[in-house]
């Protein structure tokens, strides 16, 4: 170099420097003073301290040095907000600066104010950013439609009161487009701190603008404006093709966050498309190439799309169906994308091209890198259970590398067998024999329980069962929860298959369990078994041993609903982390969740009202068991659990005893007096469980004068939204028509793919309610179609008391998952239609109740006389046997049978021209020998006092 | 928008950052730092990092990280994408885009960073309107600065910041009208141990250096247009044009720029210029392995493979190795197993080959991994894909320009996987 570079970064440490500076600075000559200011701009870029020069720098700033000028700028913008009364010195010459003939000098007045994060600056700022922001130049218009944002950023009202916001959605209209896109991302930036603010209002004359903005603009507009129209909601199906048309071009852009963009915006467009529309299918087609051309990009970029392919790949998996082979991971790929890639691949795995993926797959395995080879080797398993066709391949396979001996290879291919046997029950079990060679070699816990589940749940094709559970025992102190909790259940597997041999070893867990063990999880599981066992071993066989539910093809699916918004978001940072932006953007407060257009009853499904509740306390929505997956799981913690947990194993009679008087002490009563309870302020806290459809139904004869007889039926509520059910929704609801009870459900898919392979299952439940049949859902379920179904019922099923007393807890099973929810069933439905009681049996029950025993229930605001109301609750199954007049007030005294025997008698009380009936209840009476209803027969007996007025 | 943006270097330095916004403390380079301990590798670092009130958006280029913080939600690609744009800048000032150029540009390194974004939003990014904003530095102007005192700061507005055609300068002069074309093709393939193809597909771009005198509008056409069904052009092509012909249309930038980017991907057929026959096996029980392998010509239509290098990654047991390259030179890195062999270019008539034992631990047992073989090679005046420019018109001036096209075909990620015969177990599938 001719001229020896001054090295800004030699030492800058001394304050004899900073004064040799400060003389510099206030040097006459313009050149010195120009070098001056790049040394302290120089020490300032690497983080040192040089606000002590303030006054000196900014007094350089009155130049007509452009060079000069810009770097005092730049000092100003970063001191000014530790000098703000400094600061204010140079407010003089920005204004001067804003009147500059050179729109340069304008433009860069204009922009380093509003940098300058000052609250006193501001108002000062007004004057200048309007004229700026009517400029005749363009380029002092587009760097003004920033400052808004800025301005905005530091003093939001003041941006409000002086009507910048206005100026600047007059700007969306501007004839530049570099003007348009500036202003688009000023609003979209402010919008985003005011999330209902309906600051970008689009209309389809804005969307015209916006689109011919979009063509001229730069690489970084397009994305503004693709993101703004990402957020419009087209009229028609018409209007969106339109749009889709005018933004395709844009997926030939050079740069990928355009490209990102324009994909966010067809995806979402496309939701409106008939589907049988040629251009919906060009439109597919046109999705492929440009996504695969972001993965030969740079890794970081490649991240970024893989993430977001992985949205579009669950949403839309047609689109790339055919490019399996670009996901195929090359060895010097970052970890990041390899492990991306392996997702995308699982994903993609179809009966066509499974092979080929195994391939690669058993190649991964044998990689160098760990976590990447877990993953293929888990991967190998994920396919097995998605396409069911190569199960016998991917085992193979497993079996290959576990004979590697390699450690962590064997240990990961162990624990994915353990879920295609969940997946397969007696397919694969011949291998078993291989798994247990590896016993010993395993070390990490999640694989040592998967062996002892191995174990425990094929305790009887194991000879040697009881001496490997054995041998983990030894050290059961030292082991992890998860391979406690797991050693505990299949040693009481085991136990109740090979009953003779085992006694020793289940009470040797059983008390290592409960009596050695801190941990409360374990000690409680242990309790549960135990008393499990020692009640009834044929219960505990039963549930211990029940059949579990098959683990879906796909697990770890997004659940749809959250998939349509994070397809909505495509390109942000919520499609990278896979989570809702509100869930983790700071700053960005409430932002509104985003939905895709167009398919039916997408938009009702949040907001779905529950019509069900014609009285109060019943609209409370269906709860939802936790899906843990593990049914066993969800029926151990039932009801089983008295308080009386803490402390040694009570009597092996006391649970009974126990649910017994949990039901005198409100079951029963809270049933019927949620259902009679029609004023909520009558109803004590007891009575405070929701009741869907109780009796208040039965007695909601409101308007009901013309109403047909007939049994009163609930409307349907939702049981399980979709959001719980992986895009399935039911609905439903309970009736007794023709002597059978019936549940009617309607069936909606909301997700994207077919739904297939319906079958349903119901706990055990205080009734015995059971379904007669099969659920008859015949055709696939196609996304968006809904689909009625009745399912009949029977009484005969297990029995168990719920609380409340009417609550079914259901399992429906399809080819994506298992889902639970729990629902209530009209207390009406049970009533037999042989209710009718014999006039003196009536007369004579009737009299052998202590009055003590009685209810009292009051239904306000019925407006039918007695006999109206006698035959509308006739058709319910409630019967009036005899009907008395006193003093003016009718006297209906009703029975009803419910499907258990348990008689009902009732005594209703209407005074004509008062809206309220009386209900009595004095006694529930059992005439049966079912064994089944024990619970009921000590009601019967000791009966309850409650009166409510 | 893009609040700050952190240089730091290999070894955990940061030597530049520039705020946007407010400041934001250094110490939210420690969640970074973190990341890059846990990295195995300085590329492993993931390119998303979150903190509890920023988001950090790195890449990794020359080996400096360039660290940019996001504090709302911001598309990742949009930062991304602009911190090459910040890297190609550097590169295209300073000639190296290293630790060094940049601190002793540390001031123009500065102005152009407060050019290229406003407030986080970009502002000029493009290399033609930069260069009009400031100066590259240059040996000649660095004098002429001193004697006159003039600065490198342009004093006007950038003409082509707001025309229609905003990556043109207007005014441009050449005497000599020329206009350049390359078209590169970098071949990604994998080949598995049978030599059979997995995956091979083609990346290809067309960068032009154009210098050619006032608004000249050119259209470039191609013997086989239809090889190009996925393509990423220069934001001046027009669209339509090419959509409906088939015909790159397009007023160029002046100077250097890629005028087109494209992928032929799996689907079509890809040629595989070069195969590799590979012997390497382990014995069990013995402390040697032998190595064998063998490089030959394929589908090349005749054109010579020059400058071909072979690089694998031998397994961890394997202490050192003794090979003998018919022809080049090899080295075998004992940290890191790295085997490299350089071997020049590929004679049909006598084919390069490596061979000979490689020495593992004594008592060790057989390693587990398979290595890969990685090729890097050239084929001048061909492209692999058969693409062809059939001709090159210009319209709207009246000089004849001189044109010429050059073709190239490149390895990009070329791999061979081999296995080891003793370890899969052949199995009834």
């Amino acid at each position: 170099m001719l001229e020896p570079d001054p090295n800004y970064f030699s030492s800058f440490v001394c304050s004899g420097e900073i004064f040799e500076l400060k003389a510099e600075l206030n040097s006459d000559k313009k050149e010195k003073k120009k070098e001056a200011v790049k040394k302290v701009i120089a020490s300032m870029t690497v983080g040192k301290d040089v606000s002590a020069l303030f006054p000196d720098v900014v007094n350089c700033m009155q130049t007509d040095n452009l060079e000069l000028k810009k770097l005092v700028y730049l000092y100003l913008m970063n001191y000014a907000k530790s000098q703000p009364d400094m600061a204010i010195m140079a407010v003089n010459t920005f204004v001067k600066d804003c009147e500059d003939p050179n729109p340069l000098i304008r433009a860069l007045a204009v922009r380093t104010m509003g940098c300058i994060r000052v609250d006193k600056i501001t108002e000062y700022l007004c004057e200048p950013l309007r004229k700026c922001l009517k400029d005749e130049d363009p380029y002092v218009r587009k760097t003004a439609a920033v400052c808004v944002a800025k301005l905005h950023d530091i003093n939001a009202q003041l941006v409000e009161d002086q009507g910048f916001l206005d100026t600047l959605k007059d700007l969306i209209s501007d004839s530049n487009p570099m003007v348009v896109a500036n202003a688009v991302a000023a609003l979209s930036e402010i919008a985003e701190s005011h999330p209902n603010s309906n600051l970008m209002d689009l209309n389809p004359q804005t969307i015209n603008k916006l689109l011919t903005a979009l063509n001229e603009c730069t690489e970084w507009g397009q994305i503004f404006i693709l993101d703004c129209l990402a957020n419009y909601t087209p009229r028609d199906d018409r209007e969106s093709q339109s749009i889709c048309e005018r933004v395709t071009p844009r997926l030939s852009h050079a740069n990928s966050a355009v490209v990102l963009s324009a994909v966010k915006v067809l995806m979402k467009f496309m939701e409106m498309l008939p589907k049988d529309l040629d251009y919906y299918g060009t439109l597919l087609k046109k999705l492929a190439p440009p996504l695969v051309t972001l993965l030969s990009a740079e890794p970081e970029l490649q991240y970024v799309a893989l993430r977001n392919i992985n949205l579009i790949v669950q949403r839309r998996p047609e689109i790339l169906k055919h490019e399996m082979k670009v996901f195929f991971v090359k060895y010097n790929d970052p970890i990041y994308v390899k492990l991306e890639k392996l997702d995308i691949m699982i994903r993609l795995a179809s009966q066509a091209n499974i092979a080929q993926v195994l391939a690669e797959l058993k190649e991964y395995a044998t990689e160098v890198d760990v976590d990447f080879v877990r993953k293929a080797v888990r991967a190998i398993g994920r396919c097995a259970i998605k396409v069911e066709q190569s199960a016998e391949r991917c085992v193979s396979t497993l079996l290959d590398l576990i004979q590697t001996k390699v450690n962590y290879v064997v240990q990961e291919a162990i624990v994915v067998i353990k879920d295609i046997f969940r997946k397969y029950p007696n397919k694969y079990e011949s291998v078993i024999a291989t798994l247990c060679e590896n016993l010993d070699s395993l070390d990490e816990p999640e694989a040592r329980a998967a062996m002892i589940w191995i174990v425990g749940e094929y305790a009887e094709r194991i000879d040697n069962a009881d001496e490997l559970l054995e041998s983990f025992l030894e050290g059961f102190h030292d082991e992890s929860t998860q391979v406690q909790l797991q050693l505990l259940t299949a040693i009481v597997k085991l136990f109740l298959k090979k009953p003779t041999e085992t006694q020793e070893l289940v009470q040797q867990v059983l008390s290592l369990a409960t009596q050695d063990s801190d941990n409360p999880d374990l000690r409680d599981r242990g309790y549960i078994y135990w008393r499990l066992l020692s009640t009834d071993p044929v219960a505990a066989k039963e549930v211990v041993l029940a059949e579990k539910p098959l683990i879906s093809e796909e697990t770890d699916l997004i659940e749809p609903t959250l998939l349509e918004e994070l397809i909505c978001h495509i390109g942000t940072l919520a499609s990278v982390y896979h989570k809702p932006p509100s869930a983790f953007v700071e700053g960005s407060r409430g932002v509104q969740h985003k939905r895709l257009p167009g398919s039916t009853g997408l938009g009702e499904s949040l907001e779905s009202p529950d019509t069900g509740s014609a009285a109060g306390g019943s609209d409370a929505p269906p709860a939802v068991i936790p899906s843990q997956g593990d049914l066993l799981g969800d029926l151990l913690n039932l009801d089983l659990t008295p308080p009386a947990t803490t402390g040694p194993p009570p009597p092996p009679t006391s649970g009974m005893q126990l649910g017994a008087m949990d039901l005198l002490g409100g079951g029963l009563d809270s049933l019927m007096g949620a259902g009679f309870g029609a004023a909520p302020a009558a109803s004590p806290a007891s009575f405070s469980a929701p009741v869907s459809g109780g009796l208040d139904d039965l007695f909601d004869l409101g308007g009901g004068v013309g109403m047909p007889m007939g049994a009163y039926n609930p409307p349907k509520t939702v049981w399980l939204p979709a959001m719980k059910g992986k895009g399935l929704e039911i609905s439903g609801t309970f009736a007794r028509r023709a002597g059978i009870i019936q549940m009617e459900m309607t069936l909606i898919n909301k997700a994207m793919s077919v739904m297939t392979d319906f079958a349903i299952q119901f706990n055990r439940n205080s009734f015995g309610i059971a379904p007669a049949g099969p659920l008859q859902v015949l055709t696939p379920l196609s996304p968006n179609q809904t689909i009625e179904v009745a399912l009949p019922l029977n009484t005969v099923g297990p029995v168990m008391k719920m609380d409340p007393l009417n609550n079914l807890q259901v399992a429906v099973k399809n080819n994506i998952d298992v889902f639970y929810f729990s629902c209530q069933y009209p207390i009406s439905v049970l009533f037999v239609e042989d209710g009718k009681m014999e006039r003196q049996v009536f007369l004579a029950t009737w009299k052998d109740i202590p009055n003590d025993n009685e209810s009292q229930f009051q239904i306000k605001d019925c407006h039918l006389n007695s006999d109206a109301a006698s035959s509308k609750l006739q058709g319910s199954n409630i019967f009036t046997i005899a009907k008395r007049t006193v003093d003016g007030q009718d006297m209906l005294y009703q029975s009803m049978k419910l499907t258990n025997s348990i008689w009902v008698l009732a005594e209703l009380r209407v005074q004509a021209g008062n809206p309220t009936y009386t209900v009595s209840i004095p006694l529930l009476l059992v005439e049966s020998e079912s064994s089944n209803v024990f619970l009921f027969q000590s009601q019967a007996t000791k009966g309850k006092k409650g009166t409510l007025i | 928008m893009i609040h700050s943006l952190f240089l730091i270097n290999a070894s955990g330095d940061i030597f530049l950052e520039k705020h946007w916004k407010s400041v934001v403390s250094r110490s939210v380079c420690d969640y970074f730092f973190e990341a890059q301990e846990r990295a195995t590798e300085p590329e492993n670092v993931p390119p998303v990092i979150p903190t509890p009130h920023h988001y950090l958006i790195s890449v990794l280029r020359h080996r400096i990280y360039f660290v940019a913080v996001i504090q709302s939600e911001v598309p990742p690609l949009f930062v991304i994408e602009f911190l090459h744009r910040v890297v190609d800048t550097f590169q295209d000032y300073f000639g190296v885009c290293t630790e060094a150029a940049i601190k002793d540009n540390v001031v123009v390194v500065y102005e152009l960073l407060e050019e290229m974004l406003d407030n986080g939003f970009p502002l000029a990014t493009e290399s033609n309107i930069l260069k009009e904003l400031i100066k590259p530095p240059t040996i000649l102007r660095t004098m002429v600065n001193t004697i006159t005192g003039s600065t490198n700061v342009g004093e006007q507005l950038p003409t082509g910041q707001l025309s229609v055609v905003p990556w043109r300068r207007t005014g441009v002069k050449y005497t000599n009208n020329e206009a350049y074309f390359d078209v590169v093709e970098e071949i990604d393939a994998i080949i598995d141990k049978s030599g059979s193809t997995i995956t091979a597909e083609i990346q290809g771009v067309i960068d032009a250096c154009v210098k050619l005198t006032g608004m000249p509008d050119l259209t470039l056409s191609f013997m086989n247009p239809r090889l190009l069904d996925d393509v990423s052009f220069h934001p001046c092509v027009r669209f339509k044009r090419w959509e409906a012909e088939r015909i790159l249309s397009f007023i160029p930038p002046d100077g250097n720029f890629r005028l087109l980017s494209y992928h032929v991907s799996s689907q079509n057929l890809v040629a595989i210029p070069v195969y590799v026959k590979h012997n390497i096996t382990f014995r069990e029980g013995s402390s040697q392995g032998r190595f064998d392998l063998t490089l030959g010509p394929k589908q090349t239509m005749g054109k010579a493979v020059e400058s071909v290098l072979v690089s694998s990654q031998l397994p961890r047991g394997v202490l050192n190795a003794n090979l003998n390259p018919s022809q080049g030179a090899y080295t075998f890195d004992p940290v890191t197993k790295l085997l490299t062999w350089d071997v020049g270019k590929i004679n049909p008539q006598k084919l390069p080959n490596l061979k000979g034992t490689m020495n593992l631990q004594a008592g060790a047992s057989k390693p587990d991994e398979n290595p890969t073989i990685n090729i890097q090679f050239k084929i001048q005046q061909m492209a692999i894909s058969g693409l062809k420019v059939n001709r090159l018109d210009m319209y709207g001036e009246k000089y004849k320009p001189f044109k010429g096209i050059k073709y190239m075909t490149k390895a990009g990620k070329f791999q061979v996987r081999t296995y080891q015969h003793f370890l899969m177990v052949q199995t009834s599938m």
